[in-house]
């Protein structure tokens, strides 16, 4: 009824080729941007529920913009490219920890030849970017054996590059500008003059990282090498064939996946957590994300939001839940119950829809599209 | 310059704790044998069954059960509560998913795998509980030979014994019996050996079980070794270049991949590890890995893909 | 007949789903009300809270790879809040209200507690106790911010001890450095005084984490002094696997290890140990790798492991009978009875005490009312507990009178070293106090350093009162 295309017409091929060739979409994404860009904002300004405190702000839409970022980085790897990583945690690592050394000016001494590279304190977005082309170079050079070890096999190489960089950003010390504890904290956040401090101001830089990107890797996947990355996905032998270069194809992947990974990873240090360790990076970061990609729809950026707010949000609903109805349960018996609900649900998930979100409102949609009637 | 003393110390210090590696390993090869599933939950269950078998032996011998029936029935115990999640995986989990990517199915045996930590801890608590089935004293070798001798600890012999027997039986189990031929049949190709009248859903019920069983094993061993606790479940990261290096669906492969890795992460740590600041053996695993799987995409004892448009 | 018969039941089916339609849009109305009530969270605190309560929040860990220790730890805690209001009736007549939240040990979920806690109550949280030193320095600029002090009883940032630059920072009874210094002074008492250091060989085993690596740059600065072979050596997190590292302690000999270990690493470290017959009465861990769960596990082969002591050990005190008097025989108890008086369990008890008391100081300034951070910062900070005061609590023994300053928010640096028997700890040395010369110097660089970065301007604790 809402969503009918009849009467749509388009009469040129650029509006044939719209990134939302469909009236209703373009408008439910306005209303969408809408609210995150003008009504968050002005509900936390005036403190209206449920902005009266941070925590919304804070704890929940943060996060849920970085990893949503991240996750449509591990969604064009995943998802488009079908090259399974779980390394995801390893390049925010990357992101984060080169973005730190770049915005705190980075000095090698190279005492054998004589000088040393200094490079002064670049500002917070320039070594965010640069952060991100980092995780990108590293994303190429792991992304090379994918071109020999394929699935599974290729998943638990991918590991070696998560231990590997734990272990560099514990071990050398330079990475932490010899911090004693090995624990680093964020430069201010300052763009061109803008000290970002608030909650809301953090979540409006977030956002707008995240549109951009979101945008950027819309257009991307509909374009010459997003159709190279699927039909890689699809079958690359076959893709091979008619002329498409593996080569090129899985590194371009590696690069821009690992590149908006890293930008994720740059802000979850400096604008979500301020001060991290490299255990704010682990296999547990990255088995995160590829919940997300999965629950949320493998090959959809809108299914990255989805699953990055159902991996983010449900475990702490499940967690608040308790205390919240005024349930007498212990801390300890409502941990182990989000976790058996929060596996059990993805299990349910996975089996019902394994697909992800992303399927369902496809499905929704087509349904729409039809009604009232049922074929 | 190294000593030859200290560098065989190391090896077969490593070469032991590769073993016990390839106990965990073994589970993920028995399923993935059998259903292409990856099972990232073996770790889960390694504590699930280790947590099943100490907390039941605790009230047994408590209740002043004389040792031994205690064990007896506390593996008894164990048993039946591994086959009661065999059966729920399989019925609940697998079971739907059949046919699904390889990716889905992974997917899926990690929120298992969030499901079994949560209940064992729940049902049996998440202290910790010491668990002492094997000996732990330690021998001196070669005495003469170097100077303090070639130290071997009794409990990484009783594991190697114990991964021995467990690859023969197996081998046995596969080759001999007649469910073993069927899980082969299942493993080659299910709707072929389905159509022959394999019942599929037991199989794979036999098979969860199996390393189920096999996870209880493994539990005896790292439960003497570290106690029971729920760190238990990171040895299934520890697994995984065992298994991959060995090949996924092969089980003398996951026993060769353990003496790799174990003998290669421990020399790595001692030797090169001193030099450039220590705690290199867990990424040094997975490089091994890597290197192998650069060589042989599908690994050392791994059926060779063939891939076909 | 057979025709209206099936139609009937057609019209049934239909209606039943009808009905379970519109029955199921109410339930998901509801929950999205639930869901929308539960997220906003701080912003309305539980109608239950009245308006004359203290709130003070827990973050706990009671899963996971570290509840082995995190478990006793928080039990301490709760039966000492409880035991507060049940006794006492609250502080001056303010009960506490107690909320507690599972961290996990994990950086990111610490985070989301602090902000889901933080605003709590009538007037926010009175003070933080993450038990976990990733946490402490993720929220170190937070609470700075939000005007909130978090309390790191034995643990977080050593150069946090300069109140003039972390305000909010309070690492009461003894910072890593302190336990380095006190650590090496008991090694050179066992060889025969500090001219024996020379040429000895101490390994540090630490947990490969901001908690582990903490004590280093002070163990540098005292092997330079003494003379000593100062050698550290990593595990990687949780700790399951120290082979490697125990065949390489066999090889070198070193004449001590001390071991920086928490959770599973602890127990594990004690049987390696064994597994290569390292003498365990030549080990000495931090206060956090001796307690009960590291050494139980390991049985006989843990006999002769020595550890450090925050001030006090296992045992019953005074205190304790209140709590099993006044919580436990009301069924309100958090712990298995058995366990009251563990290392870990009384390590929380003090922990909450010394809340508790800054709150009752803060209370002397600002009125007998529910205080905000601020104020029980400035508790904190002018916290004097003298002998005799700790023995109307109930502490005598465990503790030696603590005196906090601006200038010095750890207040005591004193420790003795416990050595496990099989049965339990038993206390084999004298007090030592952490020689303030030697960390001094490196408490005011770091933190200088700090102060720089974040562009902080220490305050002249000369004026502060």
């Amino acid at each position: 009824m809402l969503y009918r295309e009849a009467g749509q017409f388009k009469t040129t091929y650029a509006e044939d080729m719209a990134i939302f060739p469909i009236r209703q979409d373009r408008m439910a994404l306005a209303i969408l941007l809408g609210i995150a860009f003008i009504g968050v904002p002005l509900l936390a300004d005036f403190d209206i529920w449920p902005f009266g405190s941070d925590y919304l702000l804070r704890a929940i839409l943060l996060p849920f913009l970085i990893l949503a970022l991240a996750a449509i980085g591990v969604n064009i790897l995943v998802g488009y490219c079908g090259q399974i990583s779980l390394g995801s945690g390893a390049f925010m690592a990357i992101g984060a920890y080169s973005a730190y050394k770049l915005g705190t000016g980075v000095h090698i001494p190279l005492a054998w030849l004589g000088f040393a590279i200094s490079i002064p304190p670049l500002p917070v977005l320039l070594s965010i970017l640069l952060g991100g082309l980092a995780a990108a170079v590293v994303g190429i050079l792991f992304g090379i054996p994918s071109l020999r070890i394929k699935g599974l096999y290729l998943a638990v190489a991918t590991l070696a590059a998560q231990f590997f960089f734990d272990w560099v950003f514990l071990r050398v010390p330079w990475f932490t500008n010899y911090a004693p504890s090995g624990s680093v904290s964020a430069p201010t956040l300052d763009f061109f003059g803008l000290n970002v401090g608030t909650p809301i101001e953090r979540y409006m830089l977030c956002l707008i990282f995240v549109t951009v990107f979101a945008f950027l890797a819309k257009n991307l996947v509909r374009g010459n090498l997003g159709r190279q990355w699927m039909a890689i996905r699809d079958m690359d032998i076959a893709a091979e064939l008619i002329g498409i270069r593996p080569l090129y194809a899985k590194l371009t992947a590696f690069a821009v996946s690992s590149f908006i990974i890293g930008v994720a990873g740059a802000l979850w240090a400096f604008v979500y957590l301020g001060s991290w360790e490299p255990l704010a990076f682990s296999i547990e970061r990255s088995l995160q994300l590829l919940f997300m990609v999965i629950i949320g729809g493998l090959g959809s950026i809108m299914g990255s939001f989805i699953g990055a707010a159902f991996i983010l949000i449900l475990p702490i609903m499940l967690n608040l839940l308790p205390t919240q109805l005024g349930v007498p349960l212990s801390t300890e018996t409502i941990t182990h119950l989000e976790f058996i609900i929060f596996g059990s649900l993805i299990c349910y998930l996975l089996i019902k829809e394994p697909h992800g979100f992303a399927r369902l409102i496809s499905i929704g949609k087509e349904k729409l599209r039809l009604w009232p009637f049922p074929y | 310059m190294i000593a030859l003393g200290q560098f065989l110390e190391v090896l077969i210090g490593g070469l032991m704790s590769g073993v016990l590696y390839s106990l965990v390993a073994l589970g993920f090869v028995l399923i993935f044998k059998a259903s292409g599933v990856f099972n990232f939950a073996q770790g889960a269950m390694v504590l699930l069954a280790g947590l099943a078998l100490v907390r039941s032996l605790d009230l047994l011998v408590a209740n002043g059960f004389p040792i031994w029936i205690a064990i007896v029935l506390g593996i008894g115990f164990a048993a039946v509560i591994m086959a009661i999640t065999a059966w729920l995986i399989e019925r609940f989990v697998i079971g739907p998913l059949v046919n699904q990517n390889a990716l889905t199915l992974f997917m899926s045996t990690i929120g298992v795998t969030f499901v079994l930590e949560g209940a064992a801890q729940m049902i049996f608590g998440s202290d910790v509980y010491p668990l002492r089935l094997f000996p732990t004293d330690i021998w001196l070798l070669f005495e003469s030979h170097f100077p303090g001798g070639i130290l071997v600890n009794q409990l990484d012999v009783w594991g190697g014994l114990i991964a021995g027997i467990l690859v023969a039986g197996l081998a046995i189990f596969f080759q001999q019996t007649k469910t073993g031929r069927a899980l082969r049949a299942v493993a080659d190709d299910h709707m072929a050996a389905q159509s022959v009248g394999i019942p599929i859903g037991w199989i794979w019920f036999v098979v969860w079980l199996v390393a189920g069983l096999v996870a209880l094993v493994a539990a005896t061993v790292w439960g003497t070794k570290l106690g029971v606790q729920f760190s238990i479940t990171f040895l299934a990261l520890k697994a995984l270049p065992v298994l991959i290096i060995g090949g996924l669906t092969s089980v003398p492969g996951a026993i060769v991949g353990g003496l790799i890795v174990g003998a290669g992460e421990k020399l790595a740590e001692v030797f090169l590890g001193s030099h450039i600041g220590g705690g290199i053996e867990y990424w040094f695993a997975y490089v091994l890995a890597l290197a192998v799987l650069l060589v042989r995409p599908q690994g050392l004892f791994g059926e060779r893909i063939i891939e076909r448009i | 007949m057979a025709i209206g018969g099936k139609q009937a039941r057609e019209n049934k089916t239909r209606y039943r789903k009808n009905g379970l339609n519109e029955e199921e849009s109410y339930m998901v109305r509801n929950k999205l009300l639930l869901a929308a009530a539960i997220l906003s969270g701080g912003a309305f605190a539980s109608p239950a809270a009245a308006q004359s309560e203290q709130f003070i929040p827990i973050l706990s860990y009671r899963t996971g790879a570290y509840a082995v220790n995190g478990v006793p730890y928080a039990n301490g805690v709760a039966d000492y809040y409880n035991l507060v209001n049940e006794r006492d009736g609250g502080i001056n007549g303010v009960k506490l209200l107690v909320e507690e939240c599972e961290t996990g040990y994990a950086t990111d979920k610490g985070v989301e507690c602090y902000e889901r806690l933080k605003g709590k109550g009538p007037t926010g949280a009175a003070f933080f106790n993450p038990l976990s030193t990733g946490i402490t320095f993720a929220l170190t600029e937070k609470t700075t911010t939000d005007k909130i002090p978090i309390i790191t009883m034995g643990y977080g940032r050593a150069d946090s001890k300069n109140g003039a630059v972390f305000a909010y920072n309070f690492p009461l009874l003894g910072t890593y450095w302190s336990a380095a210094d006190i650590a090496i002074q008991h090694v050179a008492k066992e060889v025969g005084g500090f001219d024996k250091l020379k040429g000895k060989k101490i390994s540090l085993l630490y947990h490969d984490s901001p908690y582990g690596k903490e004590p280093i740059p002070m163990l540098q600065v005292l092997a330079k002094k003494y003379g000593f072979e100062f050698t550290p050596i990593p595990v990687t997190h949780p700790g399951v696997e120290q082979k490697s590292q125990w065949l390489s302690i066999r090889q070198n000999r070193p004449d001590y290890v001390l071991v920086w270990g928490w959770g599973v690493m602890n127990g594990t470290a004690v049987k390696e140990a064994a597994a290569v017959a390292y003498p365990r009465d030549k080990m000495i861990g931090v206060w956090w790798s001796g307690a009960e769960p590291d050494v139980q596990p390991a049985g006989d082969q843990a006999v002769g492991y020595k550890a450090l002591m925050l001030q006090h050990g296992a045992g019953k005190f005074p205190v304790h009978a209140d709590i099993e008097k006044y919580v436990y025989a009301k069924g309100m108890g958090a712990s298995e009875p058995g366990k009251i008086g563990e290392v870990l369990y009384n390590r929380g008890m003090v922990n909450a005490m010394l809340g508790v008391e800054a709150i009752r100081k803060a209370q002397e300034k600002f009125g007998k009312k529910p205080l905000t951070g601020e104020q029980v910062r400035w508790g904190l900070e002018n916290l004097n507990l003298s002998e005799a005061r700790l023995k109307e609590l109930g502490f005598e023994g465990m503790l030696k009178p603590i005196k906090i300053s601006c200038s010095d928010h750890e207040g005591a640096r004193d420790g003795r070293v416990q050595q496990w028997d099989g049965k339990g700890w038993k206390i084999i040395s004298d007090w030592y106090t952490a020689n303030q010369t030697e960390t001094e110097p490196l408490v005011d660089e770091v933190s200088a350093k700090y102060a720089a970065d974040k562009k902080i301007q220490p305050r002249d604790c000369s004026k502060e009162s």
